[in-house]
C-alpha cells in the first residue's frame, strides 16, 4: 500500500489532474453507486431472507439455512456468465448489481440470523402487551437488535463490490476495476491506474472501519442474557410463500449459473479433446493455493497468538496491519507489487513469487482469524497448569496451545487455499506467462464467450467455494435450536 | 518444604487486591484460606504460583525466596476449580506431564505414574481421556498430576466447588489423605466454610485482601478475633439483652440452651418442629426475644411454657446492630 502512495508521489503535481479527469470521475460514480445499490439489495434479501430462517417456523429450516450460505461458493463473475448463458447479450449497471447482490446475500443473511437468534424476544412481548402493533413493536424493538450485525454483513458486501473485478468486466460496466485493469494492460500510463486504484483503496479502508465499528457495538450488546423468541407460525399459505421464494433465490443464485454453463457443455469440443490444459491448470492452481497457505498459516501464528494472549496495544497494531489484505481490493494489491517488483527485484516481475505474495498479502487475514479463534480457544488455565508443572512459556506453548489450535489453524489453511483458488484479477496481473489457473482459464473462457468451455473450470471453481460456504452453514446450523 | 508469605501486597493497577498478606505453611501442613468471593483470595494464590506480579512482599518456599522466579521454575502445584485436565492427552499422560523424558504413549508404564495412579486410585482409569472421566475422577488426576514432579507446595483453588455435594467428602478425604502424605505445604482456597473447616489444619479468614484471622478450625469458630471471622465461619445471633447482650455482642445460635435449673426466665412463644430440631421461639420478661435450637430426641417444650434459658461457652463479636 505504501508503493501506491509512492507512485502517487512520484508526481504530485498530475494527481490532482488525473483525479479529476472526468472519466475517473465518471468511474467513481458507477463504482459507488454499483457499491450503494448492491449494499442496499444485499441489506433487504439478507434481513428478510435471515428473519424467514430464524423466526418463522419453516418446513425444512436446516436445508434452507445451507442453502442460504451456498451462494458464498459461487464466485460473482461465474454467477455473472452463466446468467450471460442464459440470457444471451445481458449487460449493464442493473443485472450487475442483481448479480452481485445474489451472489453476496449471505455475508448479510449469516450475521443476521446470528442476531435474531439472539435477540431478546422479552423486549418484543413488552412492546406489544403495552399495545402496540406487532409490526411497529418488531420495527422498534427487533429490528435495532438486529442492524448493527446486519449493517456490518453489508459493508462486507459493500467491500466486495467495490473490488470485484469479473463481474462489472463481463457485464462491461465500467467501474473502478475495470478501468484500473484497463489502463494498467493498455500500459499507457501506469501512475493513472495507480493512482485509482488508491482511490479504490480508501473506500475500501473507510467501508472496513465503519464495519469495525458496527461490529464492536453489535458485540457489545451481545453480553446481555436474552429470553430466545419462539417460531412463528404462519399459515400453510404463508409458509409456501415463504418456501417458494427462498426456492426462487436458491434457483437463482446457486442452481442457475452452473446449470447454464453445463448445458452449454455438449456443443463444445475443447475440453473433450484436451483434458491436459485443464488438468494442469487445476494442479497448477492447487500448488499455487498450497504454498500460498502454508506461508500465510505459518506468517498467521505469531501474529495470531499475540492477538489472541496480549490484549496490547502493539498487538492490536500488528493485527490491523494484517487486516489490510481484507479491505484491500485484489486489484490494488497486485498493482503495489507489481510496482514493488520492478521497483526492488525486475526479475521477480510475472514470477510465481510476486503472485504468492500478493495471495499472502491477500488473504493473510483468514489465516490470522482462524488460527486466532483457535488459541482464543485454548482454556488459559491449562497453560498455567502445564506452567506449574515446570515447562518454561515457549515450551507450554509447543505442547499444549500448538496442538489444542491446530485444527482451527488448518481450517484458516484450507479458508486460504479456497480463496486462492477462486481469485481472478491479481492473478490476471502477476501471473506468470504461460501459466494458467482455474480462474484465468475460466476468464480466458468466458472472454471469447465458450459458455460450454467454462463449464468445467466454474464447477471446480464451485466445488471449491463449496469448502468454505459448507463450514460457513456447519457454524449456522445450530442457530435457534439451541435455546442456551 | 513450607511456604511463607511475607507481606505480600498486589492487584490490579492501582487497586489493591491483597494487602500485607503474612501466612506459614508447615511441610505436610494443610491450611484452607476461607473468604467470600472477591475477597482477593484467588490473586493471592495466582501471586504464589507466580501468575500474577506482586505489588511488595515476599514468596518464600523452605528459605527461597521465590518471588521474582517464574511460575515454571517454583515448583509449585496448581490444581485448579475444575481439574484444568490437557483434553488431548490421556490419564496417565496427563500426570507425567510434568516429569521430564516421558513419552505420551508410554506415559503408563513410568513408575512414578504408576504410583500415583494407585495412590489416586485410578489404575484402571490410565488409558482413559480426560472427557470420560467424572468429576471427582478428574479433581483426582489433577491433584497425581501435581504431586508428579515433587513440587515442594500445592495450592488448590476451590477444588471440590465442581463436585456433587454426595461424592465431595469421599474425594476431599482421599486428596487430603495424597496431600499428607506427599509431606507438601498444601493451600487450598475455598468461600465454602464446611470446606474450609473440614480440609484445612489452620483456617486463614480472608477479609478484604488481608488474612483477619489464622487458627485451628474449632478456635476460628469457638473465639473469632472479630465480627467478620465470626460471620464468615458460621452463624451468628444477637445476644439478648436479657442474657447480657449488647450491641457487638453476639452468640452461635447452638449456644443459647435450655436450662432445666436457674437460667433467665422466658416464655415459649411459638415451636417450629423440623423433625431433625425444633426451634423454639421465646421472650424474656423484658420484652427481648431469641430463638434456640432443641434436638429431636429432647422433649419439646410447648407454647406458653415458662422455660429456663442458659448462654453456653464464650460470646463471640457480631456486627453492631440496632436493636
Amino acid at each position: 500500500m505504501h508503493l501506491v502512495l509512492r507512485v502517487v508521489a512520484a508526481d504530485p503535481q498530475r494527481l490532482a489532474s488525473v483525479l479529476l479527469r472526468p472519466r475517473t470521475l465518471e468511474l467513481l460514480a458507477t463504482t459507488v453507486g454499483v457499491t450503494v445499490a448492491t449494499s442496499a439489495g444485499a441489506l433487504v434479501l439478507g434481513v428478510g431472507t435471515a428473519w424467514l430462517l430464524t423466526c418463522v417456523a419453516l418446513p425444512g429450516a436446516t436445508f434452507w439455512r445451507i442453502v442460504a450460505c451456498l451462494p458464498l461458493a459461487v464466485p460473482s463473475f461465474v454467477a455473472a456468465f452463466g446468467w450471460m448463458g442464459v440470457f444471451p447479450g445481458l449487460s449493464g449497471a442493473g443485472p450487475l448489481v442483481a448479480v452481485l447482490v445474489l451472489s453476496t446475500s449471505p455475508y448479510v443473511t449469516v450475521p443476521a440470523m446470528a442476531a435474531f437468534a439472539r435477540a431478546d424476544r422479552a423486549v418484543t412481548d413488552a412492546a406489544v402487551s403495552l399495545g402496540t402493533p406487532l409490526l411497529r413493536a418488531f420495527c422498534t424493538t427487533t429490528l435495532p437488535q438486529v442492524m448493527p450485525a446486519a449493517l456490518a454483513g453489508t459493508l462486507l458486501v459493500a467491500l466486495y463490490a467495490l473490488s470485484d473485478f469479473g463481474a462489472p468486466a463481463l457485464l462491461r460496466v465500467d467501474t473502478l476495476t475495470t478501468g484500473i485493469y484497463a489502463q494498467f494492460t493498455g500500459g499507457f500510463d501506469r501512475s493513472l491506474s495507480a493512482v485509482m486504484a488508491l482511490v479504490l483503496a480508501l473506500l475500501a479502508v473507510g467501508c472496513l472501519c465503519v464495519e469495525g465499528a458496527l461490529r464492536r457495538r453489535s458485540s457489545a450488546q451481545s453480553d446481555a442474557r436474552a429470553v430466545p423468541g419462539a417460531a412463528r407460525r404462519l399459515g400453510r399459505g404463508g409458509a409456501a410463500g415463504a418456501t417458494l421464494l427462498l426456492a426462487a433465490f436458491g434457483a437463482a443464485a446457486v442452481v442457475v449459473p452452473p446449470t447454464a454453463l453445463i448445458a452449454r457443455l455438449p456443443g463444445v469440443q475443447r475440453y473433450v479433446a484436451e483434458p491436459l490444459d485443464l488438468a494442469i491448470a487445476a494442479a497448477t492452481t492447487l500448488a499455487f493455493g498450497l504454498v500460498a497457505a502454508g506461508i500465510a498459516v505459518t506468517a498467521a501464528l505469531p501474529v495470531a497468538w499475540f492477538a489472541a494472549r496480549h490484549r496490547s496495544r502493539f498487538a492490536t497494531m500488528i493485527e490491523a496491519v494484517t487486516y489490510v489484505g481484507h479491505a484491500v481490493p485484489g486489484l490494488v494489491v497486485a498493482l503495489a507489487l507489481v510496482s514493488l517488483t520492478l521497483a526492488v527485484a525486475p526479475g521477480a516481475y510475472q514470477g510465481p513469487l510476486a503472485l504468492i505474495a500478493a495471495y499472502v498479502v491477500l488473504f493473510l487475514p483468514k489465516a490470522v482469524g482462524s488460527a486466532r479463534a483457535a488459541f482464543a480457544g485454548v482454556a488459559r488455565g491449562l497453560e498455567e497448569a502445564a506452567g506449574s508443572l515446570g515447562d518454561a512459556p515457549a515450551r507450554v506453548w509447543r505442547r499444549i496451545a500448538l496442538p489444542m489450535a491446530t485444527p482451527g489453524i488448518l481450517a484458516g489453511g484450507v479458508l486460504v487455499l479456497a480463496a486462492v483458488m477462486k481469485e481472478l484479477p491479481a492473478t490476471l496481473l502477476l501471473r506468470p506467462i504461460g501459466v494458467d489457473t482455474l480462474a484465468t482459464e475460466l476468464w480466458r473462457a468466458t472472454s471469447v464467450g465458450a459458455y460450454g468451455a467454462a463449464a468445467l473450470p466454474a464447477l471446480l471453481l464451485i466445488s471449491v467455494g463449496l469448502i468454505p460456504a459448507l463450514a460457513v452453514a456447519r457454524g449456522i446450523r445450530s442457530i435457534g435450536k439451541d435455546p442456551r | 518444604m513450607t511456604l511463607d508469605l511475607h507481606d505480600v501486597s498486589g492487584g490490579y493497577g492501582d487497586a489493591a487486591v491483597v494487602r500485607g498478606v503474612d501466612l506459614r505453611v508447615d511441610r505436610g501442613e494443610i491450611v484452607s484460606v476461607l473468604g467470600p468471593s472477591g475477597s482477593g483470595k484467588t490473586t493471592l494464590l495466582r501471586m504464589i504460583a507466580g501468575l500474577h506480579p506482586l505489588a511488595s512482599g515476599h514468596v518464600m518456599s523452605g528459605g527461597r525466596d521465590l518471588t521474582h522466579v517464574p511460575a515454571h521454575r517454583r515448583r509449585i502445584g496448581l490444581v485448579a476449580q475444575e481439574g484444568a485436565l490437557f483434553p488431548g492427552l490421556s490419564v496417565a499422560a496427563n500426570i507425567a506431564y510434568g516429569l521430564r523424558g516421558v513419552r505420551a504413549r508410554r506415559a503408563a508404564e513410568h513408575p512414578t505414574v504408576r504410583h500415583l495412579l494407585a495412590l489416586v486410585h485410578l489404575d484402571e482409569l490410565a488409558h482413559r481421556m480426560p472427557h470420560e472421566l467424572s468429576g471427582g475422577q478428574r479433581q483426582r488426576v489433577a491433584v497425581a498430576r501435581a504431586l508428579a514432579p515433587e513440587p515442594t507446595v500445592v495450592l488448590l483453588d476451590e477444588p471440590f466447588n465442581a463436585l456433587d455435594a454426595a461424592l465431595r467428602g469421599g474425594v476431599r478425604g482421599g486428596v487430603l489423605a495424597l496431600l499428607r502424605e506427599a509431606g507438601v505445604a498444601a493451600l487450598l482456597i475455598t468461600h465454602d466454610r464446611a470446606e474450609a473447616f473440614a480440609s484445612g489444619d489452620r483456617v486463614a479468614v480472608f477479609v478484604d485482601g488481608r488474612v483477619a484471622q489464622v487458627d485451628t478450625p474449632a478456635a476460628i469458630y469457638r473465639a473469632p478475633a472479630t465480627a467478620e471471622v465470626a460471620g464468615l465461619s458460621g452463624d451468628v445471633v444477637p445476644l439478648p439483652a436479657a442474657l447480657g447482650g449488647g450491641a457487638g455482642v453476639g452468640v452461635r445460635p447452638e449456644q443459647l440452651v435450655l436450662a432445666a435449673t436457674g437460667g433467665v426466665r422466658a416464655r415459649v412463644r411459638s415451636v417450629l418442629d423440623e423433625g431433625a430440631r425444633a426451634v423454639i421461639a421465646v421472650a424474656f420478661v423484658d420484652g427481648s426475644t431469641a430463638a434456640l435450637e432443641v434436638s429431636g430426641h429432647e422433649a419439646h417444650p410447648v407454647v406458653g411454657q415458662d422455660v429456663g434459658v442458659a448462654v453456653r461457652g464464650a460470646v463471640v463479636p457480631s456486627p453492631a446492630r440496632g436493636l
